[in-house]
């Protein structure tokens, strides 16, 4: 049993290596991160930054030829260590996850009822009965419309918006600890991103769930999480409380990722794409990955990969120049 | 995977072998490409590599077993039929029997599929629906089904088993090139071709065609396994290629009788058969994992 | 989905009225059957009653409507062999042979679909490349000679089962494990790539993080979702079986259409030709027909909307 003070989860010197040995394609390298109960923790960066293969290592959902080594301690547990039974009985239980595509995500030969049971039927607690309307209140909790004709109806038949209220419902059917929820808005039309977004943090007001949102849509991290881990090339660069990072970025590469926000300036949206690419993860620079692309550069930043520095409470950055104080 | 390589006409990259190579479908099937090149081989070279005529009977050596057999003899290395006809010898003659009707079922209704297919997709309209009704028709039965009824019409011999699978096999061919033809039709460099005043047979041989092939041609390779099958079945049962020509069904349905005291008669043809399918099965499927990774045939 | 059922009526039937004609064609090609039907005594004026009755001096066109009529009537001649309607003799022998492609069916889909979930759930095993390997090999064996192997490994070397006749169970055995090996091929790759596909789907993933038990996962949502087009698959497999079935019943003696098709072409008995095509066509085609229905009772996306 954790103590409040005591975190949910802790992922301690995380690697995931994918591909030849000789040669290999490091997804995710020395990732640190550790998550109170109840927190919500926004993780961003561009794709194939490893935010999501992350996520699926904290799952244990890699492809079987995914190489991990690090710990991950969820609730005292080391999840890496545990058999996949131990694991599958954890899942959707203690933690769950809502997947990037709401469209495809649901089986769509069986009814929306019919798939929610499944759900409260296996993931019940301790001999708890399944109630029969217990679907239809787990589509009212989400705020779908007329739940009960929903659970008679097939996915095909459900908008987007509302197929990812129905496994927003799914994965918080059984009050997990941690939700993990990766790229829940990128699939659906703006205007109701913003209802999906109020959904969890409903559900860490009532359950008291930490939630971990993984997207490239800064914005809507700065609406919902606390705090926020800007990751680049597999690494973690820049991690702090939201508020501060998105007032007073350090990492050049999350200055940039603000940067490329759209604004609206003078009734007009700005984008401002980072110029550059993206780093082949098979082929790292020594140094560190973004001097490529970072305006501010030095030939230090090359040469050796930057260390972790404090930069204010709680706020922690992988930047020579941050480190330094020069760039800052 | 890319949209260049999408857009990218056929022909463009250099030899079809070099761009299978380089594709990511792996290395080429050794074994079963040098037993189609066996096959090749034994049925161009026929009576110059056998070491006997095929139908020349010997009543001195009648149901000779395999030389390593008790019994056998070096002379006939596979041993030899109820007539004393060596066997090694029929397999030979067997394979090209084989080869020559595949060869012409695949080239001959390749070419009349792959015209009609052209026409029902670029011309459209009632063209298309005609053709492709005549096509339903001739898929609706089995093919051995087909090739039979087409038998009872035609009548037996290497002439006749010719043109039944060719009427049996185009139909395939112009369903495929018809829907190649439809999704090429729509793409920029066909668009751009007609905008430029081509002919419509010009964009169909010139933009078209050479889009449609690499299909056309794994079809084609798996076709000649579905051939052989289909030739040997139509032997076997004695509607197909009839004495003295030399057929491996022919040989097997002849063996048959021999089955508890010559296990040869039967065992060599039927392996020829498997060994020869597989073969080009293999080669066609290598061929298709290069040329259509997202498995539309 | 009445719309549906329509359209592929609409198209069964007009394939079906080209399959006519085509047989039809196929049978005028065979020229003037007269001679075969009479006996040589016969008379100039026997033979030109014969042909008026038959409608074979009309022009050819009307020869066709007559053709048509009679086929629709189930009258396809009477046969030169045995002297008895065409149509009435391949009924007779359309039961063995439905027998024996419902059993070979049952013995492809119990060999194919373990065979290729297996495959599916273990790629890139030992186990994955020794299916491959069965069903490379079961795509390329004829028939004709997996049955003849049979009969010499079952029936001559190990006298346990009978190798030709009709009737007992034990006739079922050698001929459907024939045929059926013959099509397990298709149905293995056919269940492994679809089960490969359904297992890498998105609802997959997302009920595995959401920690439902891979035994419902694999057989409730996976195998569910692959079977449709296995299912579809099925039938036009039955079609090929029905092929398949005519070499088959030759090997085995089985008395059924295949063979009776066969003896017929080589006794060029055409009215016996043609009843047995024309129904094993009906026959094929409707099964199809039935195939797509049952699928679209099946998939909710196409029978709710």
């Amino acid at each position: 049993m954790t103590l409040p003070n005591e975190p949910l989860l802790v992922v301690r010197g995380l690697n995931i290596e994918f591909g030849p040995p000789e040669r290999p394609v490091r997804a995710v390298a020395d990732a640190d991160l550790t998550l109170a109960p109840g927190e919500i923790l926004g993780i961003a960066g561009e794709s194939g930054s490893g935010k999501t293969t992350l996520c699926s290592a904290i799952m244990r959902t890699l492809p079987r030829s995914a190489r991990v080594s690090g710990r991950v301690e969820f609730a005292g547990k080391e999840l890496l260590s545990l058999s996949e039974r131990e694991m599958a009985r954890l899942r959707g239980r203690d933690l769950s996850m809502v997947l990037q595509n709401p469209m495809t995500s649901l089986d769509p030969l069986y009814t929306i009822g019919n798939q929610l049971e499944e759900v409260l039927r296996e993931r019940r607690r301790g001999g708890a009965e399944v109630r029969p309307g217990g679907a239809v209140e787990v589509l009212r909790r989400v705020h779908l419309t007329a739940p009960e004709l929903r659970v008679r109806q097939y996915p095909h038949q459900l908008s987007g918006g509302m197929r990812q209220r129905v496994l927003v419902g799914m994965a918080t059917a059984a009050a997990p600890r941690l939700l993990i929820a990766d790229e829940p808005t990128t699939a659906l039309d703006a205007s109701i991103q913003d209802e999906i977004l109020i959904l969890f943090r409903e559900l860490r007001d009532t359950a008291g769930s930490a939630v971990v949102i993984v997207t490239h849509d800064l914005s809507a991290i700065r609406r919902l999480s606390d705090r926020v881990i800007i990751m680049y090339a597999g690494r973690i660069v820049e991690e702090g409380p939201t508020a501060e990072v998105f007032r007073a970025p350090r990492h050049p590469y999350t200055r940039a990722l603000l940067g490329s926000l759209p604004r609206i300036e003078d009734e007009e949206v700005v984008l401002q794409p980072i110029p550059g690419q993206v780093p082949d993860l098979a082929r790292l620079p020594p140094g560190c990955a973004f001097a490529a692309r970072c305006p501010v550069a030095l030939d230090a930043c090359r040469a050796e990969r930057p260390q972790e520095s404090t930069v204010g409470e709680r706020h922690r950055v992988f930047c020579w120049q941050a480190a330094a104080g020069g760039a800052a | 995977m890319s949209a260049t390589a999408e857009e990218r006409p056929a022909g463009a990259g250099g030899l079809l072998g070099a761009r299978l190579w380089r594709s990511g479908a792996g290395r080429p099937p050794l074994l079963a490409t040098a037993i189609c090149l066996l096959m090749v081989v034994a049925a161009l070279g026929g009576g110059a590599i056998a070491p006997y005529v095929p139908d020349e009977a010997d009543f001195t050596a009648i149901l000779v077993p395999p030389a390593w057999a008790e019994g056998g003899s070096l002379a006939h290395l596979l041993g030899t039929d109820q007539l004393g006809r060596d066997m090694l010898s029929r397999l030979i003659a067997g394979a090209r029997i084989s080869l020559l009707t595949a060869g012409a079922a695949v080239l001959a209704g390749g070419t009349i599929g792959v015209t009609l297919g052209l026409a029902a997709g670029y011309l459209g309209g009632v063209v298309e629906a005609v053709i492709m009704r005549i096509v339903d028709a001739f898929l609706a039965l089995p093919f051995i089904l087909m090739a039979l009824a087409f038998v009872a019409a035609l009548g037996t011999g290497v002439g006749n088993i010719i043109l039944v699978m060719v009427l049996t096999n185009w139909a395939r061919y112009a369903r495929l090139v018809r829907s190649e033809v439809v999704s090429i039709k729509k793409r920029d460099f066909v668009l751009l071709a007609r905008v430029a005043g081509l002919r419509p047979w010009q964009i169909a041989l010139r933009h078209i065609l050479p889009n449609a092939l690499t299909s056309i041609l794994v079809l084609a390779v798996l076709d000649v396994g579905r051939a052989i099958i289909l030739e040997s079945s139509l032997s076997f049962l004695g509607v197909g290629i009839q004495p003295p020509d030399v057929s491996w069904g022919l040989a097997l349905a002849e063996g048959r009788t021999y089955m508890t005291v010559a296990w040869w008669l039967t065992v060599w043809p039927g392996l020829a058969i498997v060994l020869a399918v597989m073969s080009f099965n293999a080669l066609g499927d290598w061929m298709k994992a290069g040329f259509d990774p997202r498995g539309r045939l | 989905m009445a719309r549906f059922i329509l359209t592929r009526l609409g198209q069964t039937l007009v394939t079906l009225a080209l399959l006519t004609i085509l047989i039809f064609v196929l049978a005028r090609l065979t020229g003037d059957p007269t001679p075969l039907v009479l006996p040589s005594e016969a008379t100039e004026a026997d033979r030109a009653f014969f042909r008026e009755q038959y409608g074979l001096d009309r022009p050819i066109h009307e020869q066709y409507v007559v053709f048509l009529r009679n086929v629709l009537h189930g009258d396809f001649g009477i046969s030169f062999r045995y002297r008895e309607p065409a149509f009435n003799l391949v009924l007779m022998a359309i039961g063995p042979t439905l027998q024996l492609a419902g059993v070979s069916m049952l013995v492809a889909v119990m060999l194919g679909l373990p065979l290729g979930i297996a495959a599916a759930l273990r790629p890139g095993s030992w186990l994955a490349a020794a299916v491959r390997a069965y069903a490379s090999f079961g795509q390329a064996v004829p028939t004709f000679w997996s049955g003849l192997m049979l009969i010499f490994l079952f029936a001559i070397t190990l006298p346990l089962l009978p190798s030709s006749g009709y009737g007992e169970v034990e006739n079922f055995v050698l001929p459907a494990v024939t045929l059926g090996f013959y099509a397990s091929a298709s149905v293995t790759m056919l269940t492994w790539a679809n089960m490969t596909e359904a297992l890498r789907s998105d609802f997959v993933q997302m009920e595995r993080v959401l920690g439902i038990p891979r035994r419902l996962i694999v057989l409730k949502h996976a195998l569910r979702n692959a079977s449709l087009p296995i299912v579809t698959y099925l039938g036009l497999q039955f079609g090929l079986l029905l092929g398949g079935a005519v070499v088959t019943e030759r090997v085995f003696a089985w008395p059924g259409v295949g063979q009776m098709l066969v003896d017929a072409i080589l006794n060029r008995d055409y009215p016996v030709v043609q009843a047995a095509v024309m129904l094993t066509a009906v026959l094929v085609m409707t099964i199809n027909l039935a195939v797509d229905l049952l699928y679209a009772v099946l998939d909710p996306r196409v029978s709710r909307s």
